[in-house]
């Protein structure tokens, strides 16, 4: 495997000189065995977007692992122009795309592009996206994904995004960003910790841990709006949300009845339900993809290992077996894989099981990893980890293959949660 | 338990004193030998006031036990350690006596792992504190527990010292009329 390292900044505005702590910046190791070579064409049009967009398609197809951009030529091209086949096939390049990015009369902009397969000689088709400039970046991730989910047969998730916290100067920012970390934007700032979240399956809400009351309780906060709801508030500690698939429930942690107990309510906070009887601790609760079966953390085995209950409750069969630490389950959107995080010889690594075959692989040699995240393609695995003493977010193939890291210059980002496709 | 329980008896006189109008604050004051003196001994009393928070200074006050508030545990353990059995009686005991009295307990656990486990964690420390005031006779209604995981530690650093400190459950307390620590 060709092993590339590089650094890749990003600088963009942010919406005030306040936030500049919250820019991510991006490093990538590692590279898939076979990267597809593809040339992505300065687009027509406004110089400036053009420019902007064709940049972030690049970078977003570069980052992704599976591609390896072939250098186009001298000027811009735009999707009508015509396409000498034979002459980019010579090249190396696989397939082209080519476009042009323009400013309406009403300040929209509007991209549209082309896409071609340069082996077989033909259009792979192409699309137009019009957005206003303050989202110009998604039709960038648009364009991306349209060319990722045609040459892959994978839905893209450049146009998806991403929730974290971030601890800096002794307060706590939870932050949404573009899958690439740009963009971000504060949807709450607490003086006290922030736990835990996750989004709603449809991508408008976050469910989190707030200890901004002085102890731990659940919130649903609507990103558009700022609206925000205790959902669970009892006795005791209240944690660990999960939403069911449909988006109508979350399983939640409580221990007003004692120990850490699994619990579903809800999403209003209504018709709270006991889902597992034990005396020990049972927490970090997350639904497999179909909804039918909760993976959990527990140590009523004597050590804290990752089990498997049916929904509805019922008895629970333990999942993982190797070790004495297997904590933090995430079933994967194809339902086939669980990653967790696995302590070996003290070190806290990401690992992921096969749950056909129960074959257990690790994918990190880090010490700190926490909160495994899948992108909504399964291609990824977000986590949280430490290098250097400081807090980063790690992007991980499912394959291990391919890391990326996201740092925040003045602070620590955790607890990272991947969002939902963009409908 | 015997044991345990005659000490929470001595400790009960003690922390009995210090909810009368009398402190026990003073009660240890030193006093100077005046033999040659033909006057009575005095030994000075304060009036137990309350301190900026608004809590008696006999839970406050740094020369009282009941001002110490933090029950450490051994890695991945929850079991209060015999050497805090006597300062859990000594707050049992001043539940029992201030029945208006609430108590939060805050449990507290390293960094290493799991956030949400080790907010399972802290739960399990602070509910271990908790039962053995019920115990002890405080009220379930004046105890709650809770946890802040490993999202509050109390020593910053990431060595075993630093770990040793943040696993931990802390007993903050409200008086009657709302104020207090929590």
């Amino acid at each position: 495997m060709s092993r590339i390292s590089r650094r890749i900044f990003l600088i963009f505005s942010l919406l005030g000189a306040g936030l500049a702590q919250a820019q991510l910046s991006i490093e990538i190791t590692g590279a898939g065995a076979n990267r597809i070579p593809v040339t992505i064409a300065e687009f027509a049009g406004d110089a400036s977007l053009s420019r902007d967009i064709t940049e972030i398609v690049r970078a977003d197809l570069e980052r992704s692992g599976l591609f390896r951009m072939v250098p186009p030529n001298a000027g811009t091209m735009d999707e009508n122009a015509p396409v000498d086949y034979a002459a980019w096939k010579a090249r190396g390049s696989d397939a082209l795309a080519a476009g042009s990015v323009l400013r309406a009369a009403d300040g929209r902009i509007e991209a549209r592009f082309r896409l071609y397969d340069t082996q077989k000689g033909e259009p792979l088709g192409g699309a137009v996206y019009v957005t206003g400039k303050a989202q110009m970046r998604m039709a960038g991730h648009r364009i991306a994904d349209f060319i990722y989910e045609k040459l892959t047969g994978e839905r893209g998730v450049f146009s998806t995004r991403i929730a974290y916290v971030v601890k800096s100067r002794g307060q706590y920012l939870l932050q949404v960003a573009d899958a690439d970390g740009q963009g971000a934007a504060t949807a709450l700032t607490s003086a006290e910790p922030i736990i835990s979240p996750v989004w709603s399956p449809d991508g408008s809400r976050l469910a989190y841990v707030s200890f901004e009351k002085k102890k731990p309780m659940i919130y649903v906060h609507s990103l558009a709006s700022g609206q925000r709801r205790i959902v669970a508030n009892f006795k005791g500690s209240n944690s660990a949300p999960a939403w069911s698939p449909d988006g109508r429930k979350l399983a939640v942690v409580l221990s007003k009845d004692g120990n850490s107990q699994l619990y579903s309510v809800n999403a209003d906070g209504s018709g709270l339900q006991r889902l597992s009887q034990s005396s020990g601790i049972d927490t970090e609760p997350r639904f497999s993809a179909d909804g039918s079966s909760i993976y959990f953390t527990s140590d009523r085995g004597g050590s804290p290992q990752i089990y498997r209950v049916d929904a509805n409750g019922g008895s629970a069969q333990r999942v993982t077996f190797e070790g004495s630490y297997n904590v933090s389950p995430r079933p994967s959107p194809d339902g086939r894989t669980l990653a967790f995080i696995s302590r070996r010889e003290g070190r806290f690594q990401l690992a992921v099981m096969d749950l056909a075959s129960r074959q257990v692989q690790v994918l990190t040699d880090s010490t700190k990893d926490e909160s495994p995240s899948f992108a909504p393609n399964g291609r990824t695995i977000l986590i949280a980890t430490e290098t250097g003493g400081r807090g980063v977010l790690s992007a991980v193939s499912a394959d291990g293959r391919i890391k990326q890291r996201l740092t925040i210059a003045a602070g620590d980002v955790r607890e990272p949660a991947w969002g939902p496709f963009l409908k | 338990m015997k044991k345990l329980l005659s000490i929470s008896l001595l400790l009960a006189l003690i922390a009995g004193c210090s909810t009368t109008p009398a402190p026990d604050e003073n009660a240890g004051a030193p006093v100077e030998s005046r033999s040659a003196s033909q006057q009575p001994d005095v030994t000075p009393v304060v009036a137990d006031g309350l301190d900026a928070s608004g809590l008696p200074r006999v839970l406050t006050d740094p020369k009282s036990q009941l001002s110490q508030r933090s029950i450490y545990f051994d890695l991945d353990k929850y079991e209060v350690k015999s050497e805090y059995q006597a300062l859990v009686a000594a707050h049992a005991k001043f539940l029992v006596a201030n029945r208006d009295f609430k108590v939060l307990l805050q449990g507290n656990t390293d960094e290493r792992g799991s956030r949400e486990y080790n907010l399972s964690l802290g739960q399990k420390r602070s509910d271990a504190v908790k039962r053995a005031l019920v115990l002890l006779g405080a009220r379930e209604d004046q105890v709650e527990s809770v946890s802040l995981g490993e999202e509050k530690p109390r020593n910053p650093g990431h060595d075993e010292t630093a770990f040793a400190e943040n696993r931990r459950a802390d007993i903050l307390y409200r008086a009657p009329d709302g104020r207090g620590e929590f």
